[in-house]
């Protein structure tokens, strides 16, 4: 059997003496779209945060069969995995130019991260109209899909993004969804999607588990969760 | 008016003084959001330094270079082996080990090359260019080299991708960490530019107060104000506060009744107090404009 791509086992993470996670397993293949659902405080932000290594975890955590959970969080970045995180981490007071050259930071290849930019504005155009702007001065849904293509700057194999949705209008909540597939399928990123709000991120994705108090109460493809009416009505309350 | 000017231009050539010193300052305080009170004990070692390297027969320039780089690792050095293991420790820690730094570098520098003072050399001499007492030569290249200081940290930060890097590790340290910046290391170039701008902060100020042990003490008080009056987050905030430190520090000595050069000091502190009371952000601190 090939090296999993993404695969956790026994994940338990703590902020000071208090555990948060609780012995998480899963896993995802490359390519996919994997969702984390769960209410407000299940735990889905600091499951992301222990994959990006930002918080104390006990466990294994392997990425493309390497072990992760002893890395510092640049190091994993540096491994392609682009975290989006809660809030967006904008670089507000830089220009949306230089969140962009930021994303590629860590990047050797300057040549190719020009290229990179025009890509990204051909997913995101408003963000060619504010290529020069204080990123703070963005709209909401600018700034999302900013953290969206500065994470892609990283050319990453992996987008952790947690949720993406939040704060946004419904007509951009659909814009968004629509641009995360295409990239999916044209750039080959696989994505970890967390989200509440579960119908949305259940159309997206192809495989998805349940979080509730930090611990994985449910978990399958994402079609089945969909289409099952008792799952939804007791757990996702839809 | 005669005298006015004259007081101005003096105040500017001491302002620049506070300036690199300022500029040093907010160097550091951009990357640990701490003011490091050791700072002008560091810029007064550095002078030392060079001190030492010149009586060894280094000629002013090559020992002016060679302290800038002893520094600067001196710098890095610093930041590695003492503040890094104590990042998450509370302010408190950081103050006292600031307060153990300026301590121990004071009395190491007394216990190298004793409390006496010594001349330190200009390299741009000290004729009058302005008229008789009005601007030395010292003065004015003093300026100029505050100017390309100023200059070259402008481009540093602005056209390199390590100086991007550096504005997003202060900025945000967390999200920088999760574009792949190395966070702890851009805190360490941090210091080492710092110190560097101190050690040349240093060398400019000596040949105008002497080298000793002590010269920096009222000189990082007058480089605080000038940071603070300039907001603290941007270079040339601090040069254009330390300017004005020195120039309203100058009017001040001269124009108001009673007020005699003992009491100069008390002005910096004064406008550091008044300025925080109109503008807490600095007269030049920016104001963040963010929607969400
Ligand atoms: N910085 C923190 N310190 C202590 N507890 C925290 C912190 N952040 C989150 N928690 C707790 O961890 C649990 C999970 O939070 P979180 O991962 O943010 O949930 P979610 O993202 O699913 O809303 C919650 O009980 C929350 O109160
Ligand atoms: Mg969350």
């Amino acid at each position: 059997m090939s090296a999993q791509f993404l695969s956790v086992r026994n994940l338990n993470a703590f902020y000071g003496q208090t555990q948060v996670l609780f012995g998480l397993d899963f896993d995802m293949a490359e390519g996919g779209i994997t969702t984390l659902l769960g209410a407000n405080g299940a735990g889905k932000t600091s499951t992301l945060r222990a994959l990006s290594r930002m918080l104390h975890t006990v466990g294994d955590i392997r990425f493309e069969g390497e072990e992760i959970s002893r890395k510092a969080t640049e190091d994993v970045a540096r491994l392609g995995i682009a975290h989006v995180p809660e809030g967006r981490g904008t670089f507000v007071r830089l220009t949306v130019e230089e969140n962009l050259q930021l994303g590629a930071i860590s990047r050797p290849d300057k040549r190719a991260i020009a290229n990179d930019v025009d890509r990204i504005f051909n997913y995101f155009p408003k963000l060619r109209e504010r290529y020069y702007q204080q990123a703070g001065t963005l709209s909401g849904g600018e700034q999302q899909m900013l953290a969206i293509g500065r994470a892609l700057m990283l050319r990453p194999k992996l987008m952790l993004l947690d949720e993406p949705s939040f704060g946004l209008a419904p007509l951009i909540v659909q814009e968004l969804f629509g641009i995360l597939r295409t990239l999916n399928r044209q750039e080959k990123v696989s994505m970890f999607l967390v989200e509440q709000n579960a119908s949305l991120a259940l159309d997206l994705a192809d495989h998805a588990y349940l979080l509730e108090t930090g611990r994985v109460v449910m978990s399958g493809p994402a079609k089945d969760i969909r289409e099952d009416e008792g799952i939804r009505r007791s757990y996702l309350g839809y | 008016m005669d005298l006015f000017i004259h007081q101005v231009l003096a105040g500017l050539a001491t302002g620049a003084i506070y300036a690199c010193m300022a500029l040093a300052v907010v160097m550091i305080y951009q990357a640990i959001d701490h003011f490091n009170f050791a700072q002008g004990e560091m810029a007064m070692f550095s002078t030392f330094i060079a001190w030492q390297l010149m009586q060894w027969g280094f000629p002013y320039w090559a020992a002016f270079f060679v302290t800038i780089g002893i520094s600067f690792a001196a710098g890095v050095l610093i930041e590695r082996a003492i503040f890094r293991p104590i990042h998450d420790a509370p302010i408190l820690s950081h103050v006292v080990i600031f307060i153990a730094l300026f301590v121990i570098i004071n009395s190491f520098a007394g216990f190298i090359w004793e409390f006496t003072i010594k001349a330190f050399p200009s390299p741009f001499g000290t004729k009058p260019v302005l008229g008789e007492g009005l601007l030395s030569a010292h003065d004015a290249g003093m300026m100029a080299v505050v100017g390309i200081v100023l200059l070259l940290l402008y481009g540093f930060f602005r056209y390199t991708r390590i100086g991007l890097a550096m504005r997003a590790a202060a900025a945000n340290p967390d999200s920088a960490k999760l574009v792949g910046v190395r966070v702890g290391w851009m805190l360490a170039l941090g210091w080492g530019m710092a110190a560097a701008i101190g050690a040349v902060a240093g060398m400019m100020i000596a040949p105008v107060v002497f080298l000793e042990p002590n010269m920096m003490l009222s000189i990082l008080l007058y480089g605080f104000a000038g940071a603070v009056v300039g907001g603290l987050t941007s270079p040339v905030g601090a040069v254009l506060g330390g300017f004005s430190v020195g120039v309203v520090e100058n009017l001040a000595g001269t124009f108001i009744p009673y007020f005699g050069s003992e009491m100069k000091l008390s002005i910096a502190l004064a406008l550091i107090v008044a300025v925080l009371m109109v503008r807490p952000s600095g007269i030049f601190g920016r104001k963040v404009v963010t929607r969400v």
